[in-house]
């Protein structure tokens, strides 16, 4: 029983096998693509194994304190940041090799010529809040 | 209204509606509507006999959704009438529950999911919130672990070290939320001592007790966490610590040593010392080297190193170490731990450091880097 949370890029991981960006697909294909992602969800509803998922939009903003009484120095974003989040699900699973299996189902979601797109999904282990109750 | 005695009924009440005819994923929905409504008129109106009240009501809950079900599909309904109540084989039902619960073919989560509802009587969204899950997902696990078992028969008694594995899972879970899992786990156990005569049975009660003694101390009050050489002994539990001792003695006298009554014996040496320095090291590595026998467990030959540590010397721990492999969970703490013993602070430090980055929790994390920081500090002082 634990906690892993599956992060999908704009940018920042590998190309995945089938990379044909998502505005040169067909308009079934693209059906097809969210079908199977709801379907995932649903799935992992199902199973009881969800606990929250969400995309996030691409335009963000760094901001930082800039001492008492001043507002926050905002800046960005930088079209230079290697690192971009797509979204995230978090899963509670039984095993890591659990986890593995479902970053693994959700990156065979289908993409141009209805084949899996083969997307690198990242896999992190979500920190427990708590120790064990034994030492 | 005592929820902790409206809890103790739950899976003798379970027990008679399964024994009546009723299968288990409809008689446990029942049971918990029953519960519902027992924490909504008992207030007011307590009952004279709970339990009777309890297998009335929820006996009556059954039936209903059973009509509604049969109405929808057209069929006979077989169970309208209400048969006499069993005969009083209680003990030996619960026990059943404890198995079915427990059942191999489940998934470690979904078992302990099923027996904190089936048998502890918690409510879907209090187990959702102790393992930190939406209600939705929880109700799902637990539907699926119901659907599971309906087909296993509660005839066959079940091997009680899979229901030990579950009730430990549990224990070890701790506290989040407002559902008290460590003390739940022991409520459990307390209740399946009584309804089954197994050393082992009483060695996890002790072991649980005998941690759950030190627990106030384990924690500093900005949350950090304290290594058992530093906790404050006066502020252990001395009537779980006795208890505890007590049960494992009994235990052990039976001469029918297991895995949780070893690893209790460890729990009650270390209970035992007034002060850490009068740790018996000596004692503890023998009953390590008992358990190691038992399982097949790196983690416990890693606590066999830090015991060795203690009792000849860090070098010979680091010696025991050496012969683990290394990608082990806490390895690297551990090894921290004994150069820092050995008087190699700069190695300690870089080794506390790396063990904070591989720890799996955020106290054990902070703990750790402190140890690095701790460490870092008196090098450059």
């Amino acid at each position: 029983m634990a906690k892993y949370l599956l992060l999908k890029h704009y940018r920042g991981a590998p190309p995945p096998v089938n990379d044909v960006p998502m505005d040169q697909w067909t308009p079934q294909e693209i059906s097809a693509h969210a079908q199977y992602m709801n379907d995932f969800a649903a799935r992992l509803e199902k199973s009881g194994e969800y606990v929250d998922g969400r995309a996030l939009s691409p335009e963000g903003t760094f901001v930082r304190y800039d001492g008492e009484g001043r507002p926050p120095v905002t800046d960005g974003p930088f079209a230079e940041t290697k690192d971009l989040i797509a979204g995230w699900t978090v899963i509670d699973v039984d095993s890591y090799e659990r986890a593995l299996e479902l970053a693994a189902e959700l990156s065979a979601a289908p993409g141009a010529g209805g084949r899996p797109i083969h997307e690198w999904l990242e896999v992190r282990p979500l920190m427990a809040e708590h120790c064990t109750a034994t030492e | 209204m005592d929820e902790a005695l409206l809890r103790s009924l739950t899976p003798s009440v379970l027990a008679v509606l399964v024994r009546r005819g009723a299968d288990f994923a409809a008689a446990e929905d029942a049971v918990q509507e029953a519960l519902v409504e027992a924490v909504r008129h008992w207030p007011d109106d307590p009952p004279r006999d709970a339990k009777g009240w309890l297998v009335t009501v929820a006996w009556r809950k059954f039936i209903d959704t059973t009509r509604a079900d049969a109405a929808r599909r057209r069929r006979e309904d077989r169970v309208e009438e209400e048969p006499p109540p069993g005969p009083a084989s209680s003990v030996d039902d619960t026990l059943q529950l404890y198995f079915l619960c427990a059942h191999p073919s489940l998934t470690p989560s979904s078992a302990v999911a099923l027996t904190l509802r089936a048998v502890g009587g918690l409510t879907t969204r209090q187990i959702a919130e102790a393992y930190l899950v939406p209600e939705a997902t929880m109700a799902q696990r637990i539907s699926r672990a119901k659907r599971t078992v309906s087909g296993v028969r509660l005839d066959r008694p079940g091997d009680v070290a899979t229901v030990l594995r579950v009730l430990y899972l549990v224990f070890n879970e701790g506290y989040s939320g407002d559902v008290d899992l460590a003390a739940e786990a022991i409520r459990l156990t307390r209740q399946l001592a009584a309804a089954i005569d197994h050393p082992e049975v009483a060695g996890l009660l002790a072991l649980m007790l005998l941690h759950h003694a030190r627990r106030a101390a384990r924690t500093a009050p900005d949350g950090s966490l304290v290594p058992l050489a530093e906790q404050d002994r006066s502020r252990w539990d001395t009537k779980a610590i006795a208890e505890g001792i007590g049960i494992l003695q009994k235990a052990l006298a039976r001469d029918r040593l297991g895995e949780f009554q070893a690893q209790a014996a460890i729990a009650a040496l270390h209970a035992d010392a007034p002060t850490a320095g009068e740790t018996d090291w000596a004692q503890i590595v023998e009953w390590y080297d008992e358990l190691a026998g038992l399982v097949d467990s790196p983690v416990v030959l890693l606590n066999r190193a830090v015991a060795i540590g203690e009792a000849h010397g860090p070098r010979a721990g680091l010696a025991a170490l050496a012969e683990l492999d290394d990608s082990l969970p806490r390895h690297t703490a551990v090894a921290a731990y004994l150069h820092e013993r050995e008087g190699d602070l700069t190695k300690a430090a870089a080794l506390y450091a790396e063990a904070a980055h591989k720890a799996t929790n955020l106290p054990e994390r902070d703990h750790l880097t402190r140890q690095a920081a701790r460490l870092n500090a008196k090098r450059r002082a």
